[in-house]
Formats: structure tokens, C-alpha cells, sequence
């Protein structure tokens, strides 16, 4: 049992959803709750779609319990058959209808439905929404792809591919695939089908006809085109064409397989992201340390173009996607940090608070926690809000998404003139950082981001314990650290996102040098001790 | 129970063919879908109302799902409520599910030292299980109490709807509530969640009345919960209250029947019927009251235009569409083709029935795709639905108003009246105002 706030993934039956409302012609029959329908406001409310969700629920209640809840499920299942005539149906169970034990897949087959029933196993005491989603789409790929025999094509037919991953409800995935759509039609590669997102149960059949397969979402598509793979001998391409750098290799990766020369459509690309960043105006960005946390997909790849193409260091990544924990693990490595592989909220806050970022590049979930710190945010990763459904153009992949990027990554920050005077002015009576900030919702009276970083104003200190364990040992020969006030007043000139950091960083180097009180002095040498 | 009838409310009825109104058509009944919220749902409002409780689901992902997502998203960042999640190693036996809990609790309760109340909260798995939460609560209450109360409750999708949640709150805390002192003088209580700048309103209007001992139940804090006993007498301010109410009986309370109080009507039927009970003269219920219906008539009448003669449907949430089409018939002159409603308790709802037109179409429970149907077939001005339908409508080009806002909005009393016919008339008007197609 876990106690949970808040959540990054729903369960398992969510991200089935998520598949099925992408797809056209297809209806999940779901054994459920009257409860479980409010995930048909996820579509219709966050994504704003048009239609209901394609899933019938099937509603049982307590009085239904060990009389005649299969049939209920049986009776929905002919029903939603008849009414929504579905070109295949998805059968399964919520957490709820789990536990009675019903079978919906048995049930289904019994009925002699003149559609293909796909049986969906999906624990929902275990498994979540990305997961869900994962298998959900591999069972109608096997499903549907199985057994048939690829197409013959005509000498000197295009090359195709197979689009895998996009859903309903996904982040920026509908402009997504638009733009993976030009950069294959510039490359002569025709797009055989785009799945989950826009395809029919009839596509899905029409799968193996492809010459090779785009995993765009590997956290949804993954399972689905390692199948694929293995039964039909289709290649994946497997590079996430998120950023400039990404991008290329995306190009070349599916130039290779189709014998195209990639190098004119990477020159033709209409990129912004390289000159801005090159741009002397870019400058101040050198080094602001960045806290990225989201799916293992975005994450990584905001952590390679935040420090490949805008220059940012990161200190600190993280995911919530388990199943990805062992590729996060390597990035982080690389960006020489400890990844954050958690899905409770806390932690990731906790982390931020100890990285002390200048910028936060996260979940709706982070957008909250950085509001509250006064940390610049954006956000790079479902789970998703109405915001993140623009109604301009916004891919995150290709060229334009890079473009889309650099406005992202850069725009929550200061600019940098008026950082400069921010800095050298830090005791102007309107613009300090104890004054209201003007643009962004925060904390309240003078409750500052200093003070929520102190062990005393945590009501969870675990993150702190070791240090405060340390210092406490060393401490304690010579009565707890104390400041002079000149030192606190200076420290006060410090920038508020890292003088928490600053902070203990003295208190630290205090500590072991065995000095007590902590003057100006002392903060300046272990400023010279940590300097990065 | 005896129905209460105010004189003005007789007058009213006597106009409808044979002064019952909707009383005697048959709701329409049948078993499909339901596309309504579970009584999980109502800890949105409840737990910023009781400021020093924390409720706490004991259920499944999709109970944590269900909260964040109804709740517009992750608005507060540590709200006071949570959900302890059960996983498969409590469902295998691997671990004890009662421990596992009192762990949860006690993690929960070193976090936040301020809470004074603790509800469990039962989902549709922990029913399924037979988790046995009101014994979970006095374990806990054993180790806990008087420092901190723990009651329990059940708002599982399998047995509850939205505010069905609240109902089988409000039960447990009128089961928990202490009886009165022997000498203890008569007392009303107000029973069902308002806005407190509602229960300030009506706070003024009953001691105007010179009804002095009011409480409001739930109370703003957990120690604030008022002794229950036969002095009792309740006013229902919501009429979602079935099992509130039997519990109230079940202590010798006496519970009082009237028109909910949404509108000038329905305020002054409400403020009336307990005004009777507590003998306060007729001229000084006129002369406390007549300003109010004044401002509400004339809050009211900034809408008319965009009210009066629409024809609207309601799709069953909260209980509370009955009253709801009762107001816009009566008061803004709207023709109301359907009224559909999770459960009808025909007692409660009885005053505001008998104020409906006798063509309204009434519909208890739901087969969705069916109703829609009948919706469309309607083409009604406008569509009162939850979230999940709105957009689908709006995008067939009708207009909607989505019903959780009722739940959400100060709408109650006279101050509020205005504000009640402007939710109806705002998509109304957008919609002539608006010169895009979709």
C-alpha cells in the first residue's frame, strides 16, 4: 500500500484508452465501475476532442456483485457492437472488475460476435498507463498483423515505413507526426501506415507491407515493433528525433535503410535552433543548470539538447518510466548526475530543491513545484495538461520541433541584460527577489524558496538527513554553526535560486575546516573551495 | 415524515393541473451505461471545507486518477486529501492489509500534525475485497483519539454517485456526533456542503429571524461538529441527503421537508419552512426576507432574456437537477424537456417536484447512449451534462453547460440567485455572441 497525492500515470486501462480513442473503428469494451468513466473527460476535456471516447463501460453495481455481472458485461458487448459497428473491439477489465474475476475476453468469444475480439490482460495492481498503452497496442498489432504475409511490391516501388507510437491524449504527439511525415517525404520514403494515432483495425492488418518501422514513442511502441521485428524481419529505426542533433541522426538512420543520401534534406532543413544558440545574445545561457524530469523518451532527450544545443549543464534527471529506468540511468551517467528513477512527487521535489536548477524542464507536476520555488519551468512530458494541446503548431520532433524547443527551453528565463541588472542592483527596493515577482504566481507573504530549503521547513527531512548527520557529528565539538551578521547579509546578495545551495555549501566547508562563526570570509572561501 | 407545505407554495401548486406538478410522472428507468462521477468525487469540495481533515481513499490507481483529473488537475499542491494505493502485494497476502494501512496513517499523520479528523475513504475495490474500513477506523480511533477522530465511509462507484459521497459522509460524522446535554435548548441544523460565504448569509438571515442556535454541518472545523438529539431540527440545504437524513431520524432529530433553497422561490419555501417550526411571526419573516427576494428577483431578471422560453435538458449528477429545473422554470421562464437525476428520492425532492410542469420528462439512473438519443431528438436549447459529454455535443453544434460547476459554485440563497441564472445564460450568450462555426 502507497500513499499517493498525485500521479504521473493512470492505470494500465488509461493508456488502452489512450489507444483505442487514437484509432478509428475500433471499441473497447471495458468491465468498470459507473466511477471509471470519468477518464472519458481526460479526451474531452484536456485533449478538447470532438467525439466520446470509442470505450463502453459497462457499469456494475454493488447489487450486480455475484448475480449477473457477466452478463451485464455480455449485454454491453452486444450492444456497443451493434450501435458503434466497430471494425474490431478491445475487451478488458478495470482495477475493480479485476478482482471479481469476470473474463471479459472468455466472455467475448462466447458471444459469436462477427468482429475480432482482442483480449486485453492488463493488471492494475501492478502495471500503469504506459505500460497499459504498450500492451494494448502489441496485442492488436499480433492480433491483427499475425499470420498475414507482407505485400509484394513492384521493382522500384518507394520505400515505407511504419509511423509507431502516437496516441490520443499524447504529448504533441498529433504535430508530431506531422513533421516525421516531411522529413520522410523529403527522404522519398512514403508513409505505409501511422499507428495507433488515425489508423483502423484494417491498417493494423496491412502493417507488415512496410519496409521498416519508426518507434517515435518507445515507452507505446516498443513492444509493438520488437514484435514486428522479429515476425516480419522489419528494422527499426529507433533514434527519437528530438532536437537538432537528434533530428540529423534521424535522417541518416532512415537514409541508410533506404539507400537515400541524407545530407540535402539536413541542409535544407529550415532550423533556427543552431544560429540562436550560436548567437552572441545566447551567451548568458552558458552553464544554467537544468532539472529535467518526465518520460524516459523526453527527458533524455531535453537532457541532450539542453547541454548538446543550448549549452545548460544538467544537474539533475529523472523519470517516472521503470521501464526505462536502465536508459535514464546511462544518460545520467553521462551529464555525470545520479538519474531519479520515482513516481512519487515528493522525491522529484525534494531533488529539485537539492539541485537548486535555474531552470526546471518538467511535467505539469514540476510546473507546480517550480511555481511554488519561483523556478522558471516548461514543460517537456505527459502527463499532460489542456495547455499542452496548443492550438498552433507545435511539434517537439524534427526541425521545427527544435525550433519549438529553443523557445521552450529559453523563453521562461530572465533575459539576460536583465539578469545582469538584477545582479548588480540586488538591493533595489521594487526589484529584488523578496518583492512579489511580477510574472509569475508564488509563494505567499515571505514565505522565500531559502526558507523552504531548510531542513526545519520540510516536514519529510529525509533528503537531508545524511548532511545533517554529518555536520551534526563534527558540530557538536564546538556548539552548533552560527553567522555573523555581515555574513548573513551577504549572503542574502546571492541569487535566492542558489543561495540555499551557498548555504550549506559554507556551512559544509565551516564544518571541516573547524571554523565557527561563519564570517565573510568564510563564505568567500568556500565560494573559492566549491567553485564550479 | 410529514410534508410541510407553506402557504405561498400551496398557492404555487394550486396553479399546475391539480397542484402536483411533476408528483405523479413516472421517471424513466433503465439499465445501461451511466456516465456520472463516483461519491469519491465529492471529497473535492469536502476537504477544503472541513479545514482539519484529511480524507484518505483507500482504493486503486484509478481512484488517484479519478481525483487528480476531476479535480482540474493538481491545483493545490499538498491538498488534504490522498489515496492509499492497494497493490498486489497486499491483494496476494504477502503483506497484511491492515498493517499496511495503519502504516499509510502513521506516515500520514507524522506529515501533517495539524489534522484532526481522519476519514477513510472506501472505493469499489476495497468494497470488493470486503476491506473492513469502519473497524480499520476504530483500531485507529483506539490509538489515536481524542487528539485526532477517524471515521470511515464508503464512496465507491458501486454504491455511490458524485454526491452520494457526501451523503455517506455526512452520515458517519451525524452517527459519531456526541448526544446533547439533557437541558441542552432546541437547535437547527443546516445539513449539506455550502459555500461559506453562503452559511454567513444565511447565518444573518436566521438570527434576523431570531433563530439563534444554527450549525452547519459539515462544520468548517472537526471539533466544531454540534451533539444531535431529539432538540434537533435539520434543514437539508442539499438534496442529496438520504442516508443523512435517517441517520438525523435514527438520533430523535427531527428533519423538515422543503423546497431546496436555490432561487428567491426556493430560498424563501427553505427560510420559511423553518421560520414556521421555530413560530417566528409572518411579519417579521416579510420584513427579514424582503430585501434578499427583492435582489434576487432583480438579480434574476438580468438573464430572462436569455432564459426564458429555452428548452433544456439536464443529464443526471448531482441530485441536484430537480431543484435546479424547478428555479429555471419557475423563476426564469425556461421549458424543461428532461430531467434526469442519478437517484430521485421522492420524499425530499417532493416540494420541488410538485413546483415542476407536469410535462416534464423525469429519468431516474441512466443508459447513456440511449439518453443521448432522446437528447437529440429533443434539439433542446440547452444541454445541462458532465464533462465527458459537453465537447461531443458542442462539437454537434448544440450548446451545454457542464453540471459539476453547480457542485463547485456558490448558487444557493438569495445574494446568489443572480449568479445562478447567469451559470445557465453565460453559454447561451457566448453562443450568440460567438461568430465561429465548428
Amino acid at each position: 500500500m502507497q500513499l499517493t497525492v498525485w500521479t504521473y500515470e493512470g492505470p494500465p486501462h488509461v493508456g488502452a484508452m489512450r489507444v483505442a480513442t487514437g484509432m478509428k473503428g475500433l471499441h473497447y469494451v471495458l468491465h468498470a465501475p459507473q466511477g471509471d468513466t470519468y477518464a472519458d473527460l481526460l479526451f474531452t476535456m484536456i485533449e478538447r476532442r470532438k467525439e466520446r471516447p470509442p470505450v463502453t463501460y459497462t457499469t456494475f453495481q454493488a447489487r450486480d456483485l455475484g448475480a449477473d455481472t457477466a452478463e451485464i458485461f455480455k449485454t454491453a458487448c452486444r450492444d456497443a457492437v451493434a450501435r458503434f459497428d466497430p471494425q474490431a473491439i478491445i475487451v478488458g477489465a478495470s482495477c475493480t472488475a479485476e478482482l471479481i474475476q469476470d473474463d471479459p475476453g472468455g466472455l467475448a468469444k462466447t458471444l459469436g460476435l462477427d468482429v475480432p475480439v482482442i483480449p486485453l490482460e492488463l493488471p492494475s495492481y501492478q502495471k500503469k498507463e504506459n505500460w497499459g498503452a504498450a500492451e494494448t497496442f502489441f496485442q492488436l498489432v499480433r492480433g491483427l498483423a499475425g499470420g498475414r504475409t507482407p505485400a509484394q511490391k513492384p521493382e522500384g516501388a518507394p520505400k515505407s515505413a511504419n509511423i509507431l507510437g502516437p496516441t490520443a491524449l499524447g504529448f504533441r504527439h498529433r504535430d508530431d507526426i506531422v513533421e516525421i511525415g516531411r522529413i520522410l517525404d523529403a527522404l522519398g520514403v512514403t508513409v505505409n501506415v501511422t499507428a495507433p494515432m488515425g489508423a483502423t483495425p484494417h491498417d493494423l492488418t496491412r502493417l507488415p507491407d512496410a519496409d521498416f518501422n519508426i518507434s517515435l514513442y518507445p515507452e507505446v511502441s516498443g513492444a509493438a515493433a520488437q514484435w514486428l521485428k522479429r515476425t516480419f524481419k522489419q528494422p527499426i529505426v529507433e533514434t527519437v528525433p528530438i532536437g537538432v542533433g537528434a533530428t540529423k541522426d534521424f535522417v541518416r538512420e532512415v537514409a541508410a535503410l533506404v539507400g537515400a543520401d541524407p545530407e540535402p534534406v539536413i541542409a535544407a532543413a529550415d532550423e533556427r535552433l543552431s544560429w540562436y544558440s550560436r548567437s552572441i545574445d545566447s551567451n548568458y545561457l552558458t552553464g544554467k543548470r537544468v532539472f529535467i524530469f518526465g518520460d524516459a523518451t523526453h527527458a533524455i532527450a531535453a537532457a541532450r539538447v539542453a547541454t548538446e544545443e543550448l549549452g545548460y549543464r544538467v544537474c539533475g534527471l529523472g523519470s517516472y518510466s521503470r521501464e526505462f529506468a536502465r536508459d535514464v540511468r546511462a544518460a545520467a551517467k553521462a551529464y555525470d548526475v545520479e538519474a531519479l528513477i520515482t513516481d512519487d512527487h515528493l522525491d522529484v521535489e525534494d531533488a529539485i530543491i537539492a539541485a537548486a536548477p535555474e531552470l526546471v524542464l518538467g511535467t505539469q507536476m514540476e510546473r507546480h513545484c517550480a511555481k511554488r520555488l519561483r523556478i522558471p519551468c516548461a514543460v517537456i512530458s505527459s502527463p499532460v495538461h489542456v495547455q499542452d494541446f496548443p492550438a498552433r503548431y507545435s511539434p517537439f520532433m524534427g526541425f521545427e520541433g527544435a525550433n519549438v524547443l529553443f523557445d521552450t527551453f529559453v523563453h521562461p528565463l530572465m533575459m539576460g541584460l536583465e539578469e545582469h541588472l538584477l545582479g548588480m542592483f540586488r538591493e533595489d527596493f521594487e526589484f529584488n527577489d523578496d518583492a512579489q515577482a511580477s510574472h509569475l504566481a508564488a509563494l505567499h507573504g515571505h514565505q522565500t524558496y531559502e526558507s523552504m530549503q531548510t531542513p526545519e521547513a520540510r516536514t519529510a527531512p529525509d533528503d537531508n538527513a545524511q548532511d545533517v548527520v554529518a555536520s551534526e557529528g563534527k558540530a557538536a565539538s564546538f556548539g552548533p554553526l552560527s553567522w555573523t551578521d555581515d555574513a548573513e547579509r551577504e549572503l542574502k546578495k546571492i541569487p535566492f535560486f542558489v543561495r540555499g545551495k551557498a548555504r550549506r555549501n559554507t556551512e559544509m566547508f565551516a564544518t571541516e575546516a573547524g571554523v565557527n562563526p561563519i564570517t565573510i570570509e568564510t563564505l568567500y572561501d568556500a565560494k573559492a573551495h566549491f567553485a564550479r | 415524515m410529514n410534508r410541510h407545505v407553506p402557504p405561498h407554495v400551496a398557492a404555487a401548486e394550486a396553479r399546475e393541473a391539480g397542484g402536483r406538478g411533476c408528483t405523479d410522472v413516472a421517471p424513466i428507468r433503465q439499465r445501461g451505461q451511466h456516465e456520472v462521477f463516483c461519491g469519491l468525487t465529492s471529497i473535492i469540495w469536502l476537504h477544503r471545507k472541513v479545514q482539519d481533515a484529511f480524507f484518505l481513499i483507500v482504493g486503486s490507481r484509478t481512484c488517484a486518477h479519478l481525483m487528480q483529473s476531476a479535480a482540474g488537475v493538481m491545483i493545490f499542491s499538498e491538498p488534504r486529501f490522498g489515496t492509499a494505493i492497494i497493490d498486489d502485494r497486499d491483494l496476494s497476502g504477502m503483506a497484511d492489509m491492515n498493517d499496511e494501512l495503519d502504516k499509510v496513517v502513521a506516515r500520514l499523520i507524522t506529515r501533517r500534525p495539524d489534522i484532526r479528523m481522519l476519514v477513510l475513504v472506501g472505493s469499489c475495490p476495497s468494497e470488493v475485497i470486503k476491506l473492513d474500513l469502519p473497524r480499520a477506523a476504530m483500531r485507529l480511533n483506539a490509538r489515536f483519539a481524542p487528539d485526532l477522530r477517524v471515521l470511515s465511509y464508503s464512496g465507491s462507484g458501486i454504491e455511490t454517485t458524485f454526491t452520494q459521497g457526501e451523503d455517506n459522509f455526512l452520515n458517519a460524522v451525524v452517527a459519531d456526533a456526541p448526544p446533547p446535554a439533557a437541558d441542552a435548548p432546541a437547535q437547527l441544523v443546516v445539513a449539506g456542503c455550502l459555500a461559506d460565504v453562503i452559511e454567513d448569509q444565511f447565518t444573518r438571515i436566521f438570527a434576523g429571524l431570531g433563530i439563534g442556535n444554527v450549525h452547519f454541518l459539515p462544520a468548517r472545523r472537526a471539533e466544531a461538529v454540534p451533539s444531535i438529539g431529539p432538540g434537533t431540527v435539520v434543514l437539508m440545504a442539499q438534496p442529496y441527503l438520504t442516508e443523512t437524513a435517517k441517520a438525523f431520524e435514527k438520533k430523535g432529530a427531527r428533519v423538515l421537508i422543503a423546497p431546496f433553497p436555490l432561487g428567491e422561490e426556493g430560498t424563501t419555501a427553505w427560510l420559511r419552512v423553518a421560520a414556521d417550526h421555530f413560530g417566528v411571526p409572518g411579519e417579521r419573516f416579510e420584513a427579514v426576507t424582503a430585501p434578499g427576494r427583492e435582489r434576487a428577483r432583480k438579480g434574476v431578471s438580468l438573464y430572462l432574456d436569455r432564459l426564458a422560453g429555452r428548452r433544456v435538458f439536464f443529464f443526471p449528477d448531482s441530485q441536484m437537477e430537480p431543484s435546479l429545473a424547478r428555479f429555471l422554470s419557475r423563476e426564469a421562464g425556461a421549458d424543461i424537456v428532461e430531467v434526469g437525476t442519478p437517484y430521485l428520492n421522492k420524499a425530499h425532492m417532493a416540494p420541488d417536484l410538485a413546483l415542476l410542469p407536469s410535462t416534464v420528462r423525469l429519468a431516474e439512473g441512466q443508459d447513456v447512449d440511449k439518453q443521448i438519443d432522446r437528447c437529440r431528438a429533443d434539439d433542446p436549447d440547452l444541454i445541462v451534462c458532465g464533462m465527458g459529454l459537453g465537447n461531443p455535443f458542442e462539437a454537434e453544434g448544440r450548446t451545454t453547460k457542464w453540471s459539476i460547476e453547480f457542485a463547485f459554485t456558490p448558487i444557493q440563497g438569495y445574494e446568489q440567485a443572480g449568479d445562478l441564472a447567469e451559470l445557465f445564460a453565460r453559454p447561451v450568450g457566448r453562443r450568440e455572441a460567438l461568430a465561429v462555426e465548428v
